[in-house]
């Protein structure tokens, strides 16, 4: 009895249980609404579904969610991810459009890896503002924020800039093993940083950073080489999701591209149990959290939740995520029923701390 | 507050005067021509625009419409871009006003907000014409006239034919609907349009309706949840053209042909909608011009010369099918 009572309390206390709980409370509540939500059926050799949807939909997210999970586990936040997106976008579709062969596999990976190097240079940009002259992280990435919308609608001269080629097209519609090949690239990325945080001493390292930069300075860690390649990084996947929206549609849209995506993904980072203050970070939490945020959209358009309605809908149900992933929330409620057991896990331990 | 490191004040400031001057950079772009001159009175008009800024294709067409009709008009232009900022907006009116401009021109950003500066206007005797968006002023005699697109009867004008098309049609003809974004005017009056054209008949249902945002990865993302959720779609009414684009795609990607098994109508006829058009996969296309330069000049000329003119004049607008669209493509301009 009492072993299983334990077991119990080591799923429920998992700090993935919950988010992956609302997650499959949504599915269930879409394949209710209608039963063929969750099928997936094959067609012209691809999965074909709302699922699979899902997924291909959620890979840029994924993508910017783990940069951004980086960044705000060293303190700092990255508000510039939605224009990085753009740029990328853009400057790759640019490239693209002014070639005479737009499918020669070597224009577009010419195209790639010139807006990865731009990306690079702008996160190297957040990375000096934020690390190295000491700017408070929110101030320095809207620099970008603001400005690099304006640089991507100059590189786009304000027009939307259609292009037709396949490769390109492959990186957002692309299929391999007949699922997206999105999926695959996101899944690719989320492996090499948890490989290289997890594996390594990285990731403590970043999280001392971000518990307390200067003690770890004194400790004999570089901090402000970490938080500068954070930004580094974190610009470096933002500029692949922009490759996926862009691909998604063949065409660059300087003005819609990675609109408010970093408000989304801050929203997964939080939703993943990644704790604001900085000093501790969960990379599958994230994207999980990825996934629930593109659930919710998809759900709103399955189920035809009419527009004025839909925005409290999402709101209702992130207010309830956060609070019921939350120990301290789940232990007072607790309390209520019958006296309180102990919240088990530290992830969301108190900080004095709160980066300005 | 934590400090990543200390660091010497100098190096704080030059940094921050570094990220100023590129924000100011990069927004200094679109100012050109506001500066200098005051109006002399050689019988010359004097007209001072201020555009929203270039947010899309469409608007680029505006901008370039009403740039080549002043030319033509032999009406001096003074040109701002607002940066969809409405202080920019409100800074380069004044400034039209200092300068003593014959007529002055803009696409308001939003839609409240103006009454102080349009009373300056009217106090310095220079009229003021609206074009493509209106404000929400109360006292209409701050302004002459309104001129832009009835964006109602572009709804109407795409449901009429639809309802024209399906004349025959003896079972319920599902329709699902990409709309902009919520709330705003184009969006509102197209549905509003639509919706009280095909009330004529009864068989036609608009079974989803969702925001697209204006946009081709919304208006794909929506349409991809629509042809899942929906087994039996007939027609797609997209409020424009972009996002109807995006739905080509996901109607592709379903097994299914767009124009054929699934009408698509929308509205604005940009150039790749057109083309779209052209090619057989839209069906439809009621226009939203940009074109309204040479209107806004004659307007300009008449509310100099102080001629009355009508308080609301649309733009000179039509629609499309396939054939008609395959004859335009080659002259159309954006």
């Amino acid at each position: 009895m009492n072993a299983t009572m334990g077991r119990y309390r080591a799923v429920t206390g998992h700090r993935l249980f919950w988010p992956a709980a609302v997650l499959v409370v949504m599915l269930a509540a879409n394949t209710i609404y209608r039963p063929g939500f969750l099928s997936i059926e094959l067609k012209d050799g691809h999965l074909y579904g709302s699922p699979i949807d899902i997924l291909r939909l959620s890979a840029p997210l994924i993508l910017v969610a783990l940069g951004m999970t980086l960044v705000i586990s060293t303190g700092g936040i990255d508000l510039s991810v939605g224009s990085v997106c753009a740029i990328s976008g853009a400057i790759a579709c640019m490239y693209i459009s002014k070639q005479s062969d737009q499918n020669s596999l070597v224009v577009v990976l010419t195209a790639l890896a010139m807006a990865l190097g731009v990306a690079l240079v702008l996160g190297a940009w957040n990375g000096v503002l934020v690390a190295v002259i000491g700017i408070q992280p929110i101030i320095a990435t809207l620099i970008l924020m603001v400005a690099g919308r304006g640089l991507a609608q100059l590189i786009t001269q304000g027009q939307i800039i259609t292009i037709n080629s396949e490769p390109f097209r492959a990186i957002g519609l692309g299929h391999l093993f007949t699922l997206p090949l999105a999926i695959f690239i996101a899944l690719a990325a989320a492996l090499l940083v948890a490989a290289f945080t997890r594996r390594t001493a990285l990731g403590m390292i970043v999280e001392s950073v971000g518990g307390n930069a200067e003690a770890s300075r004194l400790a004999g860690i570089r901090s402000g080489r970490v938080i500068f390649l954070a930004y580094v990084l974190s610009a470096a996947c933002a500029a692949i999701a922009g490759f996926m929206m862009t691909a998604n549609v063949s065409s660059a849209d300087g003005n819609a591209v990675g609109l408010w995506v970093e408000l989304d993904a801050i929203l997964a980072v939080v939703i993943g149990g990644t704790s604001l203050a900085g000093g501790r970070f969960f990379l599958s939490g994230t994207i999980l959290g990825a996934l629930i945020i593109q659930t919710l959209t998809t759900t709103v358009y399955a189920m035809d939740i009419s527009p004025q309605t839909s925005l409290l809908f999402k709101a209702v149900v992130v207010i309830a995520v956060c609070l019921i992933q939350a120990p301290a929330f789940r232990a007072r409620f607790a309390r209520r029923r019958r006296s309180a057991p102990k919240p088990d896990t530290i992830a969301d331990k108190p900080k004095e701390q709160v980066p300005a | 507050m934590r400090k990543m490191r200390t660091q010497s004040a100098p190096w704080r400031a030059a940094a921050v005067l570094a990220s100023v001057l590129l924000v100011g950079g990069v927004a200094a772009c679109g100012n050109s021509d506001t500066g200098g001159g005051g109006s002399k009175d050689d019988g010359k008009i004097t007209m001072g625009f201020s555009q929203v800024g270039a947010e899309s294709g469409w608007r680029t067409a505006n901008t370039t419409s009403i740039k080549e009709a002043a030319a033509a008009a032999g009406v001096e232009l003074k040109f701002d871009d607002a940066q969809q900022k409405q202080e920019n907006q409100i800074k380069a009116i004044r400034n039209y006003i200092q300068q003593k401009v014959d007529v002055i021109a803009f696409s308001p950003v939003v839609e409240s907000g103006w009454d102080t500066v349009l009373k300056e206007a009217k106090d310095a005797d220079i009229p003021v014409i609206l074009t493509d968006r209106s404000v929400d002023s109360a006292d209409k005699s701050l302004y002459k006239t309104f001129l832009g697109s009835d964006f109602v009867k572009e709804g109407r004008l795409a449901g009429e034919w639809l309802v024209e098309q399906k004349k025959t049609a003896s079972g319920p003809v599902n329709i699902v609907e990409l709309q902009g974004n919520t709330g705003a005017a184009p969006a509102n009056d197209r549905k509003k349009g639509f919706a009280e054209a095909i009330a004529a008949n009864p068989n036609l249902k608009v079974i989803a309706s969702q925001p697209g945002d204006f946009t081709r990865a919304g208006g794909k993302q929506v349409m991809e949840q629509f042809l899942k959720a929906n087994p039996k779609i007939d027609v797609l009414f997209a409020h424009n053209d972009d996002m109807g684009l995006g739905a080509l795609e996901a109607i592709t990607a379903a097994g299914k042909v767009p124009g054929k098994d699934i009408t698509i109508i929308t509205v604005d006829a940009v150039k790749d909608g057109m083309q779209a058009l052209a090619d057989g996969k839209f069906n439809f296309i009621a226009e939203c011009s940009p074109l309204l330069g040479p209107q806004l000049m004659d307007l300009a000329k008449k509310v100099h010369a102080g001629e009355q003119v009508a308080p609301r004049i649309e733009t000179e607008e039509t629609t499309f099918t396939q054939a008609q669209a395959k004859e335009a493509l080659p002259n159309r301009k954006y």
